[in-house]
């Protein structure tokens, strides 16, 4: 196998940054930014640096994958759930006769009959409750009503057609500001009738307002950050495999948290946790989508509990689109303040977060909103103060964090808007009122006003490298030309400031399990390897990064490394993967792990050197005597001897565990800009060009950071412009399938042009940051920021996102512009 | 997502098939590429409890030039339009529009005809063939009849062809000398069907005014529907005056009857309508002169 991806040959050089010094909480004082991804290690090691083909791709694109949908048990029945056509209404009547007595069904279950084992609610990941099916009303449409188990998958599907439910509908409650009112009440279970959640805010109120009052510029925009769905190509689904015999129950499910998977159910269903083995295979895609427990996954473990039989459900796509958590839903007004210089001073938020029926969020337990509060972004300011209020509605519940490390997305989205919006107010440049606006590199570690710490940056320098990518001057030149003509063409630019790996397990938490994440590596006798972790990989590529990583520090061929993820009984405990925080926490184990093999490693390469350990040195792959390469032991005759020869005073054996509490988050960021051509007559956006530079600290693989970037930035480019959740006023859900709920193909994505600079983690064990979701959530505010600055001259100010092409239409109508 | 039970029949002949359809009248559906029909099963809102599957009757399978027409057979898939030369050099509305159906994927499955008997005017080859005057062959139990195209759709989803019949092909006359024809859509992405197109076929008379015209619409109307109106404004007139353009696009963009849904309110498809019939025109100008 061809393994390696070279267009760009990697330099070995030996001197790579090692960054040592810790200030305080982690911070460095001075962080030097590269622009090479620089190796320590041959093509033939493939450790941190190099271009190494994914090793997990061949079985994917040869379709060997295996996926929940592939597992097939003996005896396996099937289920299907009967769903709710209304958003509110009375339950009167489950009539599930003819369907009992179709042939191949065997049960049809209800919330009445999960009641009697106290299991007709469930907690969310945010400490509130939600259904697991109904007893006496349902509050959103799509909603489980009850569960169908039959023979077959056919039969199943036939049989939920033939329950009858009688319900009285209710008056549902749509619009958040509508819920406010608290006329109508989603939740009736709740002691007090309001349809509020939480309040929260953030930051120095007081500070703030003076820094408005006295500002000589104020801006202001209502801005919505519409719901959207992470439509993963696998939709959600298990096969609970309860045997009674052993009393065990192995639930094969589509998760990115299965250790966090088994507390909760053991916590729940009071199995004892032992009992409970979840195994998540390949996944077709989990964006934050696949974080939440979804009723379906109760019912047919409950299901599997009572009938002592295997039990698959997996859900079809217009179930996926309409039942599973949301995300994003945020309506924003936002205020950002700048002095007589022109100097952005201030920035003030007030928020409302639309939940649905219940806040089965995906957040650290502490942070109702996520870490909105990081919405100060790129820029150095006086002070900002954030306000929300979060409400439920008749809506699915939510909402995840979709690939954006709890509610970045729409913090980024908003202060790269006020930003360009001010620049254009001011009559400066939006590139150099950026720069004139930046976080300095020289005040790093920055202390933000609401309260981060950001370990490191170089905002200018990704600025200034994307400029010159896309020739800046050059197109601002055209775009003058062509305005002149009466043609159409805008710039954006969005230089965002990511905050991901969580967390610090002081401050972060989910359900009180300590957001911290392991590695465990056992080297055989014959120096190869396997690793487990307590991640879980959909796509990010962990078979092979995770395995450069060990093969950096101990010189394993990452080849010779095999990774293991997602099996509940094997794998140490860990949070799982999502929010950008697999490098940062599980990453970091496998480093620390194996840093402790290699010590280990030296003691036994001492003892068969007979040489002190003192006297030794690393170099590559083995252990040598300082100045005498030649008497040397290479980590493979280590490694037997671990198991053959190992001095009388050490165990037998080369493994080490590592479970890694980061001392900060990191902060990946970057500097997208966007160009675009406007049809006047049909509003259509053309992205003629997308230059991307993204700085996540070392690079682990440059391939697969490509990768990375190129997916996220067309999941940035699709609420931009196509995806949205959109309900009528009797909260039907209009956007049930792929034909309505837009999601963009090739053909719809420009060709992204990708590139980046290296300001490595100060605190991190190898300087890497994580990088998935900076361009999901970087690239939505440079295509508005383009579309706005293509029209800012005509009077438009703001176009909420998706932007389509009627929203075009009807801004340039408005300003008396038509074809 | 999954179809409801139903009875499966594969019929060898046309004479076979039409005897099925026969037998089991109303409760039959035929199914030809399936790109509509099985979409349909799997949410359930159509549910015949018959399928007779024509794919094969590999002798309806053809796309030739016969006698001043085009004949396109019941099992002549998209993918073959794109791939036929004949198209591609003398029939440049039928050309466009078959690189914008649905996506590559639905091309190399869905057949023409299986678009036209569907009646959807959300489709696109109803308003190619209405601009191309196109005629239709059925053939039942009491043998062939041609239709043509002006009086073959009658409603949304309801054509002219009886429970009995099979269509067997589209003629679409040959294009003559100053002719030409263009195709314009506007779609949300690859795949969507159109927020609105426009197909034009117009013949240029000596002094470049256009001695003959027809256009279609597509999705802005309850079944698919011709723009009389438009044509009759452009009729003797001289199509590179833009006023002419104008009167053309406003008479069609008032004659359409949009709905508004997620691919827009009313007045923005109907908006649509004027620039694309505009666009349309002025491109089947360019290529008839
Ligand atoms: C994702 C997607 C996107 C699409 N986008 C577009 C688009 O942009 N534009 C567009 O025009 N279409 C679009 N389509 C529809 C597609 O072109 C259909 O295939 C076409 O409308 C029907 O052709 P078919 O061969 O698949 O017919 P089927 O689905 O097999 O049949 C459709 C109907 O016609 C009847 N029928 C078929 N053949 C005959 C016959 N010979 N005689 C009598 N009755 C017959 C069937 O009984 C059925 O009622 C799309 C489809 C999909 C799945």
């Amino acid at each position: 196998m061809a393994i390696y991806h070279d267009p760009s040959k990697p330099k070995h050089v030996a001197d790579r940054v090692e960054i040592k010094t810790k200030v305080k909480d982690g911070a460095s004082a001075e962080v030097p930014t590269t622009h090479d991804v620089t190796t320590t290690t041959p093509k033939e090691i493939c450790g941190i640096g190099h271009r190494m083909k994914r090793k997990e791709d061949p079985r994917f694109i040869q379709g060997k994958g295996r996926y929940v949908d592939d597992f097939k048990l003996p005896g396996m029945l099937y289920m299907d759930i009967v769903r709710s056509p209304y958003a509110h209404a009375k339950i009167l009547e489950i009539d599930a006769s003819e369907a009992l007595a179709m042939d191949g069904v065997l049960a049809v279950i209800t919330g009445k009959d999960l009641e009697a084992h106290g299991l007709h609610w469930m907690p969310t990941l945010m400490s509130d409750t939600q259904m697991v099916l109904p007893t006496d009303k349902v509050v959103y449409y799509a909603q489980e009503v009850c569960a169908v188990i039959a023979t077959d998958r056919y039969t199943a599907a036939d049989a939920i057609e033939a329950v009858y439910v009688d319900y009285e509908p209710l008056k549902p409650v749509v619009s958040p500001f509508d819920a406010l009112k608290d006329e109508v009440i989603v939740r009736d279970d709740k002691e007090i009738r309001t349809n509020r959640i939480w309040h929260w805010e953030v930051g120095d109120e007081a500070a703030t307002d003076a820094i408005f009052d006295s500002a000589t510029t104020v801006i202001k925009e209502t801005m919505y950050i519409p719901r959207i769905h992470v439509s993963s190509i696998e939709t959600c689904g298990m096969v609970a495999n309860y045997n009674p015999a052993t009393e065990k129950m192995q639930i094969y499910m589509t998760t990115q948290a299965p250790h966090a998977v088994r507390t909760v159910f053991a916590l729940v269903t009071g199995l004892p946790e032992q009992k409970i083995q979840i195994i998540s295979p390949d996944i077709g895609g989990g964006f934050g989508g696949k974080v939440p427990v979804y009723p379906g996954y109760v019912i047919g473990a409950v299901a599997s509990l009572l009938i002592g039989k295997p039990v698959k459900w997996i859900e079809d796509r217009s179930e996926n689109l309409q039942a599973d958590s949301f995300a994003r839903d945020y309506h924003l007004e936002a205020e950002m303040a700048a002095d007589e210089n022109g100097k952005i001073v201030g920035l003030r938020v007030n928020g409302l977060a639309d939940h649905g029926c219940a806040d089965s969020a995906a957040n650290p337990s502490k942070f109702p909103a996520g870490l909105f509060s990081i919405c100060t972004g790129s820029y150095d300011m006086k002070a900002a103060h954030v306000n929300f209020d979060a409400v439920y509605t008749n809506k699915p519940p939510g909402g995840v964090a979709y690939r954006c490390s709890f509610r970045v997305t729409e913090a980024v989205h908003m202060v790269e808007r006020l930003t360009s919006m001010m620049a254009h107010e001011l009559g400066v440049d939006p590139a150099a009122y950026r720069m004139n606006n930046f976080i300095k590199p020289e005040q790093f570690p920055y202390e933000s006003p609401t309260g981060w710490e950001y370990d490191s940056g170089n905002y200018h320098a990704a600025l200034e490298k994307a400029m010159e990518m896309i020739d800046y001057d050059g197109l601002r030149k055209e775009q003058l030309e062509k305005r002149e003509r009466g043609e159409l063409m805008g710039i954006g630019i969005s230089s965002f400031t990511e905050v991901v790996g969580a967390g610090p397990a002081k401050d972060y938490d989910i359900l009180g399990i300590k957001m911290f994440d392991s590695a465990e590596i056992r080297v055989h006798p014959t120096g190869k390897a396997i690793a487990r972790f307590g991640t879980k990989s959909q796509g990010q590529g962990h078979e092979t990064t995770y395995a450069q990583i060990i093969a950096e520090v101990l010189g394993i061929p990452a080849l010779d490394i095999d990774i293991e993820e997602g099996d509940t009984d094997t794998a140490p405990y860990g949070l799982g993967t999502y929010a950008s925080r697999s490098t940062p926490t599980a990453g970091a184990a496998a480093a620390m792990a194996a840093r402790k093999i290699k010590a280990k490693a030296r003691k036994i390469a001492a003892h068969l050197l007979e040489a002190h350990e003192d006297d030794l040195e690393w170099n590559v792959s083995q252990w040598q005597v300082k100045g005498s390469p030649d008497k040397a032991k290479t980590i493979q005759e280590i490694a037997f001897a671990a198991y053959t020869d190992h001095p009388d005073d050490l165990q037998a054996g080369l493994e080490a565990t590592d479970y890694y509490n980061p001392p900060n988050l990191t902060f990946p960021f970057g500097s997208y800009i966007c160009v675009v051509d406007i049809d006047k007559g049909t509003g259509e956006i053309h992205i003629r060009r997308f230059v991307a530079i993204d700085d996540c600290g070392n690079i682990i693989n440059p391939l697969v950071v490509e990768g990375q970037v190129h997916g996220g930035l067309t999941m940035g480019l699709a609420p931009a412009m196509y995806e949205e959740i959109v309900y009528d006023e009797n909260g039907q859900c209009l956007t049930g399938t792929l034909a309505d709920y837009l999601v963009p193909t090739a053909v719809e994505s420009p060709k992204w042009e990708t590139g980046h600079t290296i300001t490595p983690s100060p605190h991190h064990p190898i300087g890497a940051k994580g990088v998935g979701e900076s361009p999901t959530v970087g690239a939505p505010p440079a295509i508005a920021n383009a579309v706005v600055d293509a029209m800012w001259h005509l009077g438009v100010r703001h176009i909420d996102i998706p932007i389509t092409p009627e929203k075009v239409w009807q801004a340039l109508r408005d300003a008396g512009v038509t074809e | 997502m999954i179809p409801g039970k139903f009875d499966y029949y594969a019929p060898t002949s046309v004479d076979e098939a039409i005897d099925m359809l026969v037998t089991h009248g109303s409760e039959a559906k035929i199914l030809a590429g399936g790109q509509s029909l099985i979409p349909a099963m799997r949410y359930r809102l159509a549910v015949p409890e018959v399928l007779i599957d024509i794919n094969g009757l590999t002798d309806l399978n053809y796309l030739k030039q016969v006698n001043g027409h085009l004949a396109i057979g019941a099992m002549c898939r998209e993918v073959d339009l794109e791939e036929s030369d004949v198209v591609q050099s003398q029939y440049h509305l039928l050309a466009d529009a078959a690189e914008v159906i649905a996506d590559p994927l639905v091309r190399n499955q869905a057949t023409v005809g299986g678009n036209i008997a569907h009646a959807d005017p959300a489709n696109d080859h109803p308003a190619v063939m209405l601009a191309y005057d196109a005629t239709v062959v059925a053939k039942g139990p009491s043998g062939e009849r041609t239709i043509p195209i002006d009086s073959f759709f009658t409603d949304l989803f309801e054509s002219a062809l009886s429970e009995q019949e099979l269509l067997t092909e589209i003629r679409i006359p040959t294009p003559g000398a100053n002719s030409g024809g263009a195709y314009v859509k506007l779609e949300r992405k690859v795949g969507d069907y159109a927020i609105g197109a426009v197909a034009v076929q117009l013949t240029l008379a000596a002094d470049g005014t256009v001695a003959a015209a027809r256009i279609g619409l597509t999705n802005v109307y309850y079944m698919p529907m011709r723009a009389t109106g438009a044509e009759a404004a452009l009729i003797g007139q001289d199509p590179s005056d833009e006023a002419v353009l104008e009167a053309a696009g406003i008479a069609a963009a008032a004659e359409c009857d949009p709905s508004a849904d997620l691919r827009g309110s009313a007045a923005y498809k109907r908006d649509v309508i004027r620039t694309l019939a505009k666009r349309a025109i002025t491109k089947a100008v360019e290529r008839a002169r």
